[in-house]
């Protein structure tokens, strides 16, 4: 490796680039993707137990459905608090990223982060930072699959 | 000042007469106080809000705890210090303002991202050797959370951070530096004979998350340009230290100056990596941060100087000079690292 002689700043650049990736370590995939298995597939069957738990005490799907919600958002936001979701997070990666109670997660840390920063400020603007961008592209892509479906809800793979 | 300050080379200074490091201190917080380092330095908070509400007011008392404790050990009183050179990572300075308002010592604010103690002590000792003042502080600090918040994501957000992340440093340096006269030589800890400042420099590395390859290009040019200014070989240093290259880091500026033959493995070592057990401490690449080469000079590399351990050693604290808002619109991750050349003082 000769880099500090190459001159000019594109070659240099990818050269170094190049060299780099080789001499990162980066966390194995098959790693990765067993322990998101694990963790998301936990918290999802934590989910259906409780659906299940509702539906045997007389609780409709729907309202079952919705209560699992609440009961994983409220359970996540009570873990972040006490620092105990970033930990799952640490080995469950997209596992506990993905699922509801990752979402709840991102909005529960930033609201205790920036509550310092005021009310309205802090807390009101930034909130969302992290879920954010989840919030806009969800509401855009349910409308426009919306769109669609009123279009050609009646022809079709949807009728 | 009967001895002239010489201009070396293209980037280098050697000073005529070498201003003297009179009383240094550090203050960490409490991972700090789990390394392998955790002896070396003067105080470790058990509580890393050290009483405050707010990170940013933690880091500020961080710096004021640090410098009264400084002023405590040398026994001198604000009104002693001619300056004051400091600088942390935060947006506007607001750990330095806030922390050394109360001091009322004239004050220059630094930024050099992690590489500021090294600006410090560069100007500091510029402005002393220079006849400006008898005697300066320089000082640089971090803090973990309020470095996460600043850089990355809120505390308790549940991502993965990659091998190459690094672990900011919660902790503070700080050095009187005093002329170098015979009144001052008694109490000298050791000198600063001569600075090398470094230059920007892009290899066009984009990750944040792998800031050693964003300033290893850096650190090796600033070490290739003192080693040539100055006409030493690598073996003039007992140490070369760099501040926060981590592991990767550290990897890749043994390779770039071996490509030029200059052979460091044997005398360099990395302050991210000294202060933090990787492995037991689950840091990943090492610590950073302004505070992490600062606590270790001021603790570890200080203490192995005065005990005469070490005759010479060259300071290199490295910077990555990025913003939220840079990362964000796709610029690269430059880097920057300034030399400072240290020696002990009264050996007998």
């Amino acid at each position: 490796m000769i880099l500090m002689q190459v001159k000019d700043d594109e070659e240099l650049s990818k050269q170094y680039n190049d060299y780099v990736k080789n001499v990162t370590k980066t966390t194995s995939l098959a790693k990765n993707m067993f322990f998101a298995f694990l963790v998301g597939g936990a918290i999802c069957t934590l989910g259906q137990i409780i659906i299940d738990a509702l539906k045997n005490n007389g609780v409709n799907q729907e309202h079952a459905n919705s209560i699992t919600l609440l009961v994983l958002i409220a359970l996540s936001a009570f873990l972040t608090g006490l620092n105990i979701y970033p930990k799952i997070g640490k080995y469950g990666g997209a596992g506990s990223l993905v699922p509801i109670t990752g979402f709840a997660n991102s909005i529960a840390a930033s609201a205790t982060e920036f509550k310092a920063e005021g009310m309205v400020m802090g807390l009101g603007c930034k909130i969302f930072t992290i879920a954010g961008p989840v919030i806009l592209y969800g509401l855009l892509s349910s409308s426009l699959l919306g769109l669609i479906y009123y279009l050609f809800g009646g022809i079709g793979p949807w009728a | 000042m009967g001895v002239k300050n010489k201009p070396l080379g293209e980037q280098s200074i050697q000073f005529g007469r070498a201003p003297y490091i009179l009383e240094y201190a550090s203050v960490c917080g409490t991972k700090e106080s789990e390394g392998p380092l955790k002896d070396e330095f003067d105080e470790c908070s058990a509580d890393d809000l050290f009483g405050c509400d707010t990170w940013e007011k933690a880091e500020s008392a961080l710096q004021e705890k640090t410098v009264r404790l400084l002023l405590r050990k040398s026994g001198f009183l604000s009104s002693d210090i001619r300056y004051m050179f400091a600088g942390d990572l935060l947006g506007q300075l607001i750990a330095s303002t806030f922390g050394l308002l109360n001091f009322e010592i004239p004050f220059f604010g630094l930024y050099g991202a992690c590489s500021t103690m090294g600006e410090s002590l560069s100007l500091g000792a510029m402005t002393i050797a220079g006849g400006y003042a008898d005697k300066v502080i320089s000082l640089a600090s971090s803090h973990f959370a309020s470095a996460e918040k600043t850089f990355r994501f809120p505390l308790e957000y549940g991502n993965q951070r990659p091998y190459s992340a690094t672990w900011t440093v919660t902790g503070c340096g700080a050095v009187v530096l005093g002329e170098g006269n015979e009144n001052n030589e008694k109490n000298a800890k050791a000198k600063i004979t001569g600075i090398t400042t470094g230059k920007i420099v892009d290899f066009g590395v984009k990750d944040s998350m792998n800031m050693g390859a964003c300033m290893a290009p850096a650190a090796a040019d600033v070490i290739q340009k003192n080693l040539s200014d100055f006409g030493y070989s690598v073996n003039e240093y007992d140490k070369i230290i760099t501040g926060d290259l981590g592991y990767i880091g550290q990897k890749i500026l043994i390779d770039l100056l071996n490509a030029v033959d200059i052979d460091i493995s044997k005398n360099h070592m990395d302050c991210g990596i000294e202060i933090f057990d990787s492995e037991k401490q689950d840091t990943h690449a090492g610590g950073s941060g302004c505070g992490c080469s600062a606590s270790v000079l001021c603790g570890h590399i200080l203490n192995k100087i005065k005990n005469h351990e070490w005759k010479k050693v060259l300071f290199v604290p490295t910077g990555a000079m990025l913003s939220p808002v840079s990362f964000n619109e796709g610029q690269s991750v430059p880097g920057i690292a300034h030399a400072v050349v240290i020696e002990g003082v009264n050996e007998r």
